[in-house]
Order: structure tokens, then sequence, then C-alpha cells
């Protein structure tokens, strides 16, 4: 009898584990996901949607079949009836569906995730450096001249606001660099981050631009990426950095082109 | 009675060293040149430093007034006057809005320093000295002030880790002899018994300079220093 109740019972939790996956997919990604304001964030979305679904399928599936047997032993002080087949074919077919499954969702994704990582950035693409040190972010446009200034970490000077160590005294095409604590860039631009860390690793997190990306001291990492929706998301740290890492944070805050050619004309002054 | 007694008291402070010492050396910083253009600062990061301030402040690593005067230079007797009596009085460093007040504070070897958080975020005090021994030490809001002293003089910056914009600098001396120049430029120093000293004015991007005063009684001699500024 005991097990009876329990072939219920774990019907029962896997129907209402069921609720969440079920509302997640067929009330869409708003659900669970913030708005996305990305031309490449639709596929990412679409792709944790498979997942779910896959997943979830996969998961109700197992549990009914767990309830089954246990229902069928229930009340047999634990002896089990045979596996249809044998226990060692049902356990290599089971291999072989969670594989194939495991399998086909990576490739499936790799298309989603290559878009942004494996594709270069177009040629027009409007490039800003983006610095992450202990514990602020920092941003750099190379200005009218259109070339970015050599670094120089050892004449890093934050008091100075020099925070990417650039040496205007000796170096022109540093003079007109302008550096923002805020990423500020035009809607429907492409933009390419070249990242780097001055310090330890920390991680580009926006939510609403489905990127997330890892700093690593000592590489220069790229992303490239269209944000299509005007407004300010924040931007936080997702990689541990140490005793400010709850602090570290900035905003991305997407203008139209007019306002952004404004604005890059304001910092130039 | 009663009205005397404050009167007493700044009668006997003004006077009575005068009396007994006599000698001043006063003047005015100034600079040459057009420094650099101080550059505003971004506080979005903390909104509850961002909103203290209407407008956002600038860097203050040359700060000048009017006619080319140059502020928050530190004066002080470097030679000539061994001054070894530790001051009993803190000296007090407050963190209001993200930002270090003063930005110079200047200290005696030995004397004891106030640390106050008077914002409702973290800061973390990161002096980076090369004599003295450093150290880094959290401070979350509504906790005690930090007391700490500085044995050997020296030039200090400090920073703090969670607010890379925020900037100071301890200047630690081996006198109480020192003036620290304001929107007027202008310092004195007072007291002085006669004798040879050496004057230092030292600007946190400009460097040092010195020269070097005789005060023969009581007397008020006069000297000026002016730096070159940088233009990058």
């Amino acid at each position: 009898m005991g097990g009876k109740l329990f072939a219920v019972i774990l019907v029962v939790i896997a129907l209402a584990s069921a609720v969440p996956i079920v509302s997640h997919t067929f009330m869409g990604a708003n659900v669970s996901l913030p708005e996305d304001i990305s031309t490449h964030g639709h596929d990412i979305d679409k792709q944790l949607d498979e997942t779910m679904i896959e997943a979830g399928l996969s998961f109700l599936a197992a549990q009914l079949v767990l309830a089954f047997f246990v229902f069928q032993s229930g009340g047999r002080n634990g002896v089990l009836k045979n596996f249809p087949g044998g226990a060692k074919y049902l356990v290599v077919a089971a291999v072989l569906l969670v594989g194939a499954e495991a399998i086909a969702l990576g490739a499936m994704g790799t298309k989603a995730w290559g878009k942004v990582y494996f594709e270069p950035a177009s040629a027009d693409a409007l490039p800003i450096q983006a610095q992450a040190g202990q514990f602020a972010f920092y941003f750099r446009y190379a200005g009218p001249d259109g070339k970015f200034g050599v670094l120089h970490p050892e004449k890093i000077d934050e008091g100075n606001s020099n925070f990417f160590g650039l040496d205007p005294e000796n170096d022109i095409p540093a003079r007109d660099d302008i550096t923002s604590a805020e990423l500020v860039i035009p809607a429907n631009k492409e933009v390419h981050l070249m990242l780097h860390a001055k310090d330890v690793g920390h991680s580009f997190y926006v939510r609403e631009l489905r990127i997330q990306q890892d700093f690593v001291p000592g590489l220069d990492l790229s992303l490239h990426f269209t944000a299509t929706k005007v407004g300010k998301y924040e931007i936080v740290c997702t990689q541990l950095c140490g005793l400010g890492h709850y602090n570290m944070k900035a905003y991305l805050n997407v203008m139209s082109q007019d306002d952004f050619d404004k604005w890059l004309k304001a910092q130039s002054n | 009675m009663r009205v005397s007694k404050p009167c007493i008291a700044v009668l006997v402070a003004t006077l009575c060293p005068a009396l007994m010492f006599g000698g001043t050396i006063s003047g005015k910083v100034t600079y040459t040149g057009t420094p650099v253009k101080q550059k505003p600062i971004d506080m979005g990061k903390e909104p509850s430093c961002a909103k203290q301030h209407a407008t956002p402040i600038t860097t203050e690593t040359v700060v000048t007034g009017a006619n080319n005067v140059l502020e928050n230079v530190v004066v002080y007797i470097s030679a000539g006057a061994d001054d070894t009596t530790v001051p009993s009085q803190a000296v007090t460093f407050t963190q209001k809005g993200c930002q270090y007040i003063p930005h110079v504070v200047v200290l005696h070897t030995g004397q004891e320093l106030q640390v106050v958080n008077a914002d409702q975020t973290s800061h973390n005090i990161h002096p980076m000295p090369t004599v003295n021994r450093e150290w880094n030490k959290s401070q979350p809001p509504g906790s005690p002030n930090l007391s700490e002293k500085f044995d050997q003089p020296e030039f200090i910056k400090v920073k703090c880790n969670i607010h890379p914009w925020m900037a100071g600098r301890f200047a630690v001396l081996k006198t109480s002899h020192y003036s620290i120049t304001g929107d007027s430029g202008g310092f004195s120093l007072p007291n002085l018994p006669p004798g040879k000293y050496t004057i230092t004015a030292w600007h946190e991007d400009y460097g040092t300079q010195t020269q070097d005063v005789t005060i023969t009684g009581n007397e008020t001699k006069s000297i000026d220093f002016s730096f070159k500024a940088k233009a990058y």
C-alpha cells in the first residue's frame, strides 16, 4: 500500500513541477526573462524554450515511468518485476536517448551562440573598448580621429580619471579618446565591444542583451551586438571579483542615433 | 564678566605665541601656464552618492582659484624647526558623496587620523604608502570611525577600491608648522623662533619646491611659490 501511495505522490510532484515548464513555454518568454533588446536575442530565447520543452518533457516522462514501476511493485516488499527486455538494454537505451538529446541541444545551440561569437563584427560596427577593474566598468571611444590611443598600464591614474592609462602628452590619438562610466550606444547600429580586464576576472552581463561574457586577465575578447530599443539597462559583473563585487555595475544607455551623436559631441568638448 | 572669557581665550591664542616667538613666514602659491581641465566624475554606479551632487563634481588633481592661485598646496617647514611634539588632537578625513573631504589631509607623524564614512554605502580606505605600512580597510555605512596613524613622513596616495574615482592624499609631516592653501592661495607659518628654515611647497601633481628663509626676530617674511602647470 505504501508503494502505491508513493507512486501517486510521485505523479503529483511531477505534474506540479510541470506548471512552471508549461507556463514558461506557452505563456512566452516574458514570464521568466526580461525584454529582449538585441537582434540576436530571439535565437537565444528560442533555444532556451526548446531546452525547456525537451528537458521538461524528459523530466515528466522519467517521473511518470518511475511512478509506474513504483506502483507496479507496490506492496510486494521491494521485489521488482523484470524491466521489459531486461535492465541492461533499458539503461543503454536511456543513455543513448539522453546523449542524443544533449548533443542535439548543443548542435542547435551553437547556431545561436555562434552568431555572437564565431562571426566577426562587421567593418562599420562602432568600436568601443570595455575595461573591467575592481570594482567598476569603464568604456572608451576613439573620439573624432577614429583612433584609439595606446594603453600604458603604468599611467593609470584613477584619481585623475585616467582609468585606461592613456598618455596624452606623447600619444596624439589618445588626446581625443572619450572615457565614460556608462556604455552609451546608438540603437540599431552594430557595436563592436572589445573587452579587457585590468586586474582579475570579471563578467559583462546585460540581461536584456542576452549577453554574458567573462573578462579574462591577459586576454582581449571581442563581442558584437545590435541593440534595438532605446532605454537604460543595467550592466552587472557576474564573476565574483572581490570585496566590492556586489557593487560592480554600470549602465547601458541605448540612445537614438541623433542623441548619441549629440552625446558624443558633448563628451569631446 | 562672562563676556571676557572668549575674549581672553582669543587674546591668549593670538597674542601670546606672537609675543613669545614672533617670526612668521607667509606668502602665496600660484601657477603659470594652463592647467589641464579637470574632468567631471560619473557616479552612476553609486546612486546614493550621485544624488548628493546637483552637478557632477570634478577630479581634484589640480584645483585653482582666481588670479592663478593654486590650491591644495601643503607649505611646511622641512628643515630648521625640529618638532617632535605630536598634536593630541585627531585629524578627520571624511568620505561624503563618494568624495574625500578634505582632498588633502595634513598629519604629524604619529598623530591620530579619524576616518569617517558619512555615506549610505560601503567604502574601503586604501592608502598606498611606500615608506609606511600599507593598509586597506573597509568601512560599511554606519560603522564607527577608523583610527589610524603613520610613523614616517610621507605623501601618501589614498583610494577607494569600490569607487575608483575617489582619490585623496595624506601628507604626513615631521612638523606641525604647516599651512595648506585654499581659494586665496595664501599660506602663513607663524610662531617661528629665530633661525634658518627650509620651506617646502608640495603639490600632488606638480611636485615640490623649496626656499630658504632666515628669521631673525619678531618679523614677517614674505615668500611666494610659483608652479608651472602641466598641459596634460
